[in-house]
């Protein structure tokens, strides 16, 4: 490919010590992903992918190695550059929803942008388009313990959007939902990848894999298997073959 | 994120513990209610103090004579027999700045009426002696100028002389016994009660001092001189010219003084740094309380970091800097202990308040004092709110977001 790389890995190694241990959890790993991608990483546990996950999302920075966003080199970068860079380019979607309990679905979502330094107005306005994107026009003063666990990853996302990033990673976002609130999740990452976002996403769960366009494997912190996804799923067209269960969610 | 919001967001989640926020914030309640009703306490001492010590004249000026020393025998302060009325007519005479002066002898016995006697002080003084120490005549006249050279048997007394000799029975006219010398009162002194130091001022006996010091003591020393200077602002004057008099008279050098003179200002001085230090040690004492509470904060606070680890994940994850962390917890604890001390210095006045129905004087909450003990409830918030929020903003984010 010619195109620039969105997010490049360069001999990537982590190790962590514990208790006079050394324990390398990925190994002089080259991986890039490029704009528009939706790729899947995919592993057992133990094979590497969370600490992959942390050091793409800048939560941790490498042993050894390089990481560019973008072009530019951040492995060097300060705790604090970091959360810069965590704010403005990355949004991350979790497996535990990870929303501020006790605050409304509407300051969630407001959340990065406080942080971005936007004014009130402003925030409001984009925070309310978010939740609307995610299909939660009408809920935005719910708190997180007065919505499904289906509707709390939505609100995740629209948290993940509202900074404009280029890349949003979501870390298992499927696996405390059931089959049907994961299928409706892969419909909004659907969703927003057809309109060009870039997303990373995490999951051992093979099923998931196949609603996104890329799968790379890892194992004992290297990488395995990369591959295009040859029969990719639509998430609308599997709702539909799902049993319907909006009555339920309206609780 | 600016501070309005921080403010905002430190009031949400101490509204969410309100009974937690509530007890934490007890701790600097009663510290600060206890400092400032304790200050209030202090200055309403020192101030109540003042006031007398100004009712005795602000321009007041004392003489009084050095210790004796004779063949090496160093005696009190206040022994030697130095002071002549000869030296206050001297004074009077050579010192421009001074305006009244009174030679003062004293003596103490018993005052007899009838089938009545009473325990008192007599004070031989001369006509000025009312002006000089700012005293007034409540019934009768007080002695003349003339009275008082021929040392007229005439006398002034206070009201517990009259309580305790007459009780109801006009005094007036009636002659009283002191220590055989039979005395006429023409006068009765306005009662003044008693001074700062519990000495009661009522029960006295003025007489005029020729009368006195001839006939009852037998000396032709005073005891000391009370002087006026001619305006307040004389009053360092009219020392220096004093001291220059008597130096000359009494043929001393400087440094060698046999007398000494103390300002009505060198007395409130004196007063005032006495009761400096103990308004001092009762704030200090109360500062300890506000201590304890600072301490009941941190705890708190620390307490509440280990709670919000996931928040403070969470709050990371998505791009708060460790200078966002930090504040938010800052700010929460000297919201919590701002707040505190708003209601400590609310409920100091109130104590203050009832404090003044059981004692003689009234605390004094001055403004400084609230203004000190806001900002000093603040720098406790800020002194240990500070490694706890220090501490949330060191977190790391992976783990904050394992912890469960």
């Amino acid at each position: 490919m010619t195109q620039k790389p969105l997010l490049e890995v360069r001999d990537l190694v982590k190790t962590y010590f514990m208790d006079g241990v050394s324990v390398r959890a990925l190994r002089k790993l080259n991986i890039r992903f490029y704009e528009g991608e939706f790729t899947s990483i995919m592993g057992s546990s133990g094979s590497g992918k969370s600490t992959l996950m942390h050091i793409l999302g800048c939560l941790d920075r490498p042993t050894t190695g390089q990481y560019l966003i973008e072009g530019e080199d951040v492995s060097g970068f300060s705790r604090d550059e970091l959360a810069v860079i965590r704010n403005r380019k990355i949004g991350f979607v979790f497996q535990g929803f990870n929303l501020l309990s006790r605050t409304s679905a509407l300051e969630n979502v407001e959340l990065p942008m406080v942080y971005a330094g936007i004014d009130a107005d402003e925030r409001r306005t984009r925070a309310m388009q978010a939740l609307e994107a995610v299909g939660l026009k009408g809920r935005e003063h719910h708190h997180p313990n007065q919505l499904s666990g289906g509707q709390q990853q939505r609100v995740a996302i629209a948290r993940a959007l509202v900074n404009n990033p280029s890349v949003i990673l979501a870390d298992e976002p499927t696996g405390n939902l059931d089959s049907y609130s994961s299928v409706e999740v892969m419909d909004i990452f659907q969703g927003l990848n057809s309109r060009g976002i870039s997303i990373v996403l995490i999951t051992h769960e093979p099923d998931i894999s196949l609603y996104s366009r890329r799968v790379v494997r890892l194992s004992d912190g290297v990488i395995v298997d990369d591959y295009q996804v040859q029969k990719r799923l639509i998430a609308a067209e599997e709702i539909r073959k799902l049993p319907r269960r909006d009555s339920l969610e309206e609780q | 994120m600016s501070l309005f919001e921080i403010i905002k967001l430190a009031l949400i989640s101490l509204g969410r513990n309100k009974l937690r926020s509530f007890l934490t914030a007890l701790g600097i309640i009663i510290g600060v209610t206890s400092v400032v009703a304790m200050v209030g306490l202090g200055q309403g001492a020192y101030n109540s103090v003042q006031e007398n010590i100004a009712k005795m004249g602000t321009n007041l000026i004392m003489v009084l004579p050095g210790a004796a020393s004779k063949r090496g025998f160093h005696g009190p302060r206040g022994s030697a027999t130095t002071l002549t009325p000869e030296d206050s007519q001297a004074i009077e005479r050579e010192c421009p700045s001074v305006g009244l002066i009174t030679p003062i002898v004293r003596s103490g016995g018993q005052a007899v009426f009838g089938n009545k006697n009473w325990q008192t002080n007599v004070m031989g003084c001369n006509d000025h002696y009312l002006q000089i120490a700012s005293r007034e005549v409540d019934r009768g006249r007080f002695f003349t100028a003339a009275e008082a050279r021929s040392g007229q048997k005439v006398c002034i007394i206070g009201m517990t002389v009259v309580e305790n000799l007459f009780g109801n029975l006009n005094p007036i006219g009636q002659t009283i016994r002191f220590k055989k010398l039979p005395l006429t009162v023409i006068g009765v002194l306005k009662e003044r009660g008693e001074t700062s130091m519990g000495a009661d001022q009522d029960d006295q006996i003025l007489v005029p001092f020729e009368a006195i010091q001839r006939r009852i003591l037998g000396a032709t020393h005073a005891h000391m001189f009370n002087v006026s200077a001619r305006t307040p602002e004389l009053v360092e004057t009219a020392k220096g010219e004093i001291t220059q008099v008597l130096r000359h008279r009494h043929r001393v050098k400087e440094g060698d003084e046999d007398f000494h003179i103390r300002t009505q200002e060198d007395i409130a001085e004196m007063a005032g740094s006495t009761l400096a230090i103990i308004g001092m040690l009762l704030g200090s004492i109360a500062s300890v309380s506000l201590l304890v509470g600072g301490i009941g904060i941190m705890n708190i606070m620390l307490v509440s970091v280990t709670e919000r680890t996931r928040e403070i994940g969470i709050r990371m994850a998505i791009g708060a800097k460790t200078s966002d962390i930090l504040y938010q917890f800052l700010i929460e604890a000297v919201t919590l202990s701002c707040i505190g001390g708003s209601i400590g210095i609310l409920g100091g006045i109130g104590l203050s308040k009832i404090i003044s129905y059981f004692i003689s004087f009234s605390p004094e909450v001055s403004m400084p004092a609230i203004v000190v003990s806001f900002i000093f409830s603040g720098g406790v918030g800020i002194f240990f709110g500070l490694y706890p929020a220090w501490k949330a903003s060191q977190l790391d984010p992976i783990e904050a977001f394992r912890f469960e």
